[in-house]
């Protein structure tokens, strides 16, 4: 038995007569984090799902190692006006937790403040933050943050991928973390991968210190917390995002 | 003392009130409020059924209601029309049929009025039963999926990626809201009963700031409708289920009054 938590063979979902993303293979393990990357439209939430058996594939297979506990935080939760609804109430949704457990959860994201307060009331940034810390209030084996800095400012940015650092360092969970930045993700991040339909390309980030492109633009005040992802790609997407072939003969 | 027929009305109007208290809360959370109303017309053919077969009412209501409610998951499943089209297909055209099949079985006596707002004031002993057994199992039913029901009413994603069941959960709602319908055809009627579902949940909203809390206060809030409305009734000799929701939604606008924002002026001039 290998030791990976969530794996992914060769799988693809297949929609309204077209496929949404197709052929990816991934694999997370204890303390490993995996970063998608890619534009809009192109799988990166699809696979999210797959790994976590929402969707199942139409094509491959996706195997999630038993009896682990798995937290999830989605990419859009709209909390319906009809429903009160406290910080606590949401962290203790899908499991009841002791006082205790929520509140180094809310400790660690910085929102222990908001324990009672309604979640509407919450900015989007602190309800990013409710919303991890709900999912590592159960310390899981395996987590799936599907941009979880959306909407936060650069500062932001930083202060909550300091926190999944440590997240990882107290918990050592295996980590599927989706970006929306294309070319700067975690420096933690142990492997990328580039999606567009299908996987571009993937690898191991370089770090942004020491890249000069990236010096030139933001300057010196660059945080360690973030590094730079080179691309490396051997073919280009016509605009409907099917591979030029015409590009393969140059 | 169930020989009187005031005292087996308030009792099965209380066991009514007390079911419905919470699951008018999800059908509020979850935008069911049509879903309620189709399958409350849906129960004329159940009705009918149940007449011309000489059947129990309530269990034949109950498996109408249900009937209906596989079907609209059918439908969503199979077509891409929005739920509020499928509830108006489903609603309207179950009801066409009651009405159809009570017209060529020219044999079966309704009282049609009876039916449609309920005649809380006939219910015999057997009815009060049904209302409190099957009120508690629903009751008990409710509490054990809580959780995975409500994790689905806020996000069915999130519910589905961390290990609860949330299409059971959903599935076993709907079954709920059938029986609780079926149960309280002869209490409130078919035209009725979604609002005694909806207002009291409605008006617990105004006042409370958790899911529980929430689902205790609309219990609360239906149980003082109906004891007032059934007082009132008697009093005015006005038809019974009507007056029930007529003070329902009294409370309802009681809720909306700035209460809190009183209280807090009131402390403001003491200090």
């Amino acid at each position: 038995m290998n030791n990976n938590l969530v794996e992914l063979n060769n799988c693809g979902v297949f929609r309204n007569q077209k496929w949404l993303v197709r052929g990816v293979s991934l694999k997370v393990s204890q303390g490993k984090i995996v970063t998608l990357i890619g534009p809009n439209g192109s799988g990166k939430s699809t696979t999210a799902k797959m790994s976590l058996d929402i969707l199942k594939p139409d094509e491959g297979t996706n195997t999630i190692k038993k009896d682990i506990r798995i937290s999830y935080v989605p990419q859009k939760i709209s909390i319906d006006w009809s429903l009160p609804l406290r910080s606590i109430d949401f962290v203790n949704l899908v499991t009841k937790h002791k006082t205790s457990e929520i509140n180094d959860a809310l400790g660690i994201t910085g929102i222990q403040h908001l324990l009672n307060e309604d979640v509407r009331n919450l900015s989007g940034g602190e309800f990013q933050r409710l919303l991890m810390a709900r999912a590592i209030a159960k310390e899981p084996h395996f987590l799936v943050l599907d941009e979880p800095v959306q909407g936060v400012d650069y500062s932001g940015e930083i202060a909550l991928y300091k926190t999944i650092q440590e997240i990882v360092k107290k918990i050592n969970c295996g980590i599927l973390l989706i970006s929306h930045n294309l070319h700067v993700v975690m420096s933690q991040t142990d492997y990328v991968i580039c999606l567009n339909g299908h996987v571009c390309c993937s690898g191991v980030p370089g770090s942004v210190i020491k890249d000069q492109e990236y010096i030139k633009l933001f300057g010196n005040n660059i945080d360690p917390t973030l590094s730079l992802y080179r691309h490396n790609h051997d073919h280009h997407h016509l605009p409907d995002g099917s591979i030029d072939e015409s590009g393969k003969n140059n | 003392m169930f020989d009187d027929f005031i005292i087996r009305a308030f009792v099965a109007g209380i066991g009514l009130a007390l079911i419905t208290g919470p699951l008018g809360c999800f059908i509020i959370w979850r935008r069911l409020s049509y879903f309620g109303d189709t399958i409350a017309h849906s129960a004329l053919l159940g009705v009918v059924i149940a007449y011309a077969m000489n059947f129990n009412l309530v269990i034949a209501v109950f498996a109408v209601s249900c009937f209906i409610a596989l079907s609209l998951l059918f439908l969503q499943k199979r077509t891409n029309l929005p739920d509020d089209a499928l509830l108006g297909l489903l609603a309207h055209s179950v009801l066409a049929i009651g009405l159809v099949l009570l017209g060529i079985l020219s044999f079966i006596r309704i009282d049609l009025m009876g039916l449609l707002f309920g005649d809380i004031l006939s219910v015999n002993l057997n009815d009060v039963l049904f209302v409190w057994i099957g009120g508690s199992i629903v009751m008990i039913v409710l509490i054990i999926i809580w959780r995975p029901l409500f994790a689905a009413t806020v996000n069915l994603e999130l519910a589905k990626a961390e290990g609860l069941n949330p299409d059971l959960a959903n599935g076993i709602f709907t079954i709920l809201i059938a029986s609780v319908i079926a149960i309280s055809i002869k209490i409130v009627g078919i035209l009725l009963i979604t609002g005694l579902l909806i207002i009291p949940a409605a008006a617990s909203r105004n006042l409370s700031s958790t899911p529980i809390q929430m689902a205790i206060i609309s219990s609360v809030i239906g149980l003082v409708s109906v004891v007032l409305g059934l007082q009132t009734s008697m009093i005015w000799n006005s038809p019974t289920g009507p007056t029930i929701l007529a003070i329902a939604l009294g409370v309802f606008t009681l809720t909306l009054l700035p209460l809190k924002k009183l209280l807090i002026s009131k402390k403001k001039i003491e200090l």
